[in-house]
């Protein structure tokens, strides 16, 4: 099959790949441009892991065709970090012992980025809706819900 | 018909490892040029937290900060021997074996360093910020960096150490059938409240409150991290979590990960975590195994909460809202 040129912003930087047509964004990130930090957890899109941000809107990238993010802005949670000081969700993350294994990391930290990008001072109930499509299997969430409640904590009180 | 709420407790008790065919694990330690310590294991850290530990047990043990440990595990082909991450039984088995292996690979380093200082070896001590000293004269030291560096390029020293840690299998008594299949107990209580639908059968985990004593907690955080997630896998045992719902019959068996039911983030309990520690006589610096463990007493803790709540005594896991329906009309016609 021929392949199709796709051409998208990813965490600031320009990037352009020819891809196999049908190719997931998922896989185009982590086997063509090397950004692994979204995982392929379920491929169905139930789990959550692969989760990206595409023109500020959460998206499963497991379940977007790469071809149909020309022209769009993507960012991961690859790009958050800025000049090695990690972005205050991945602080709080560390700090809170909000993940064990890892693998629902990426995902759970583009959710709950989009949830503060919204709503800067989110009830608990709030939290648990925006994680409520992520699929975490060691920590049992509640570390998770009180990491995202400290980083909205922390960007109100750098915001004040 | 109405929401009925039940109050149950449970308390367990829970070996470390298991040894019916003799329950080894085996570690290597060397330094590198630098002096940094390099810890090898078959053992596999599954995001628990073995890699932190075992750099603990180490550095605490040879007297290095933690930062100069690396821990390399999980090749089985190169690796030395381990049963493996199972039964609560890392932090116990690989610990043990990591001192063994930690304190040959210490003499090792404290005799280099007593040929550089022209001092007795034992005589040494560490201060555990990387460097070695004499008792009582610390101004007479010299840093492990220096030591490494001496026994790999002016003394022909490995620092090194060989650890083996097993606790042998056990066969049962002829006359009594008695044996030891596990060791080190740790030991749980949890007291869970529920609200139960009698219409629909649905449970709601309102409440689990749990106490573990668990030996030392090497890494405090880190436990905790262990018995939160532990505690909500329980109610995910007892109320969620089946590969084969009417077994033998393999009908509405989930297919994949999709379909195998676990609690969500909006379906958590509130959960307090209590650790009590009574350090075990035969753990590294008092260690037991707070893994699987933590995962069972929530198990019967909410069977009796069910049974408190609606009065039927579910026996098959799941606690499923089908076989609580089930057993109520079981009572009302029988």
């Amino acid at each position: 099959m021929a392949k199709v040129p796709v051409q998208f912003t990813l965490n600031g930087a320009e990037k352009a790949e020819f891809i196999e047509s049908g190719t997931t964004l998922l896989n185009a990130l982590r086997d063509k441009i090397g950004d692994t930090s979204p995982k392929g957890g379920c491929h169905q899109g139930t789990c959550g892991a692969c989760s990206v941000i595409i023109d500020g809107e959460l998206r499963l990238s497991c379940l977007t065709l790469a071809e149909t993010c020309n022209g769009a802005d993507i960012k991961t949670t690859a790009g958050l970090a800025e000049g090695g000081v990690l972005h205050p969700l991945q602080r709080a993350f560390l700090d809170a012992f909000a993940t064990q294994c890892g693998f629902c990391t990426p995902g759970m930290i583009m959710a709950a980025k989009v949830l503060l990008d919204r709503t800067p001072n989110p009830s608990r109930e709030d939290v648990v809706e925006a994680l409520s499509g992520n699929i975490c299997r060691c920590t049992g969430y509640e570390p998770i819900i009180q990491a995202v409640l400290v980083a909205a904590r922390a960007n109100s009180q750098n915001a004040a | 018909m109405a929401i009925r709420r039940g109050r149950g407790v449970a308390a367990i008790n829970y070996p470390t490892g298991m040894n019916l065919g003799g329950d080894p694990t085996q570690a290597l330690v060397h330094s590198t040029p630098t002096g940094n310590f390099m810890v090898t294991l078959s053992s596999v850290d599954l995001g628990q937290g073995m890699k932190q530990i075992m750099a603990q047990i180490c550095a605490e043990t040879i007297g290095v900060p933690t930062d100069r440990v690396v821990v390399d595990t999980a090749d089985t082909d190169t690796g030395p021997h381990c049963m493996g991450t199972f039964a609560s039984r890392g932090t116990h088995r690989a610990g043990n074996a990591v001192i063994q292996a930690a304190k040959e690979a210490r003499q090792v380093m404290l005799e280099v360093a007593a040929e550089e200082l022209e001092v007795n070896a034992s005589d040494l001590e560490t201060d555990g910020q990387g460097n070695i000293q004499v008792k009582g004269a610390p101004q007479k030291s010299i840093s492990i960096f220096d030591v490494a560096l001496s026994a790999h390029f002016k003394r022909g020293r490995s620092i090194s150490g060989r650890g083996m840690f097993l606790i042998p299998r056990s066969y049962p008594e002829k006359e009594t059938g008695a044996m030891k299949p596990s060791t080190c107990y740790a030991h749980a209580c949890t007291v869970a409240e529920v609200e139960v639908d009698d219409e629909t059968g649905e449970v709601t985990v309102l409440t689990v409150k749990n106490v573990f004593e668990i030996g030392r907690a090497l890494n405090p955080k880190m436990v905790e991290q262990q018995l939160v997630g532990g505690s909500w896998m329980g109610i995910s045992h007892a109320l969620y979590e089946t590969t084969e719902p009417y077994y033998p019959n393999r009908d509405h068996g989930g297919t994949d990960f999709n379909q195998y039911l676990m609690p969500g983030p909006g379906d958590l309990a509130q959960t307090e975590i209590i650790v009590l520690e009574r350090p075990s006589a035969d753990g590294p610096f008092g260690a037991k195994g707070p893994g699987e463990m933590c995962a069972n007493p929530q198990i019967p803790a909410v069977a009796n909460a069910v049974f408190d709540a609606v009065g039927v005594r579910i026996d098959t896991l799941p606690i499923t809202p089908e076989r609580i329906l089930r057993a109520l009309k079981a009572q009302t016609t029988g």
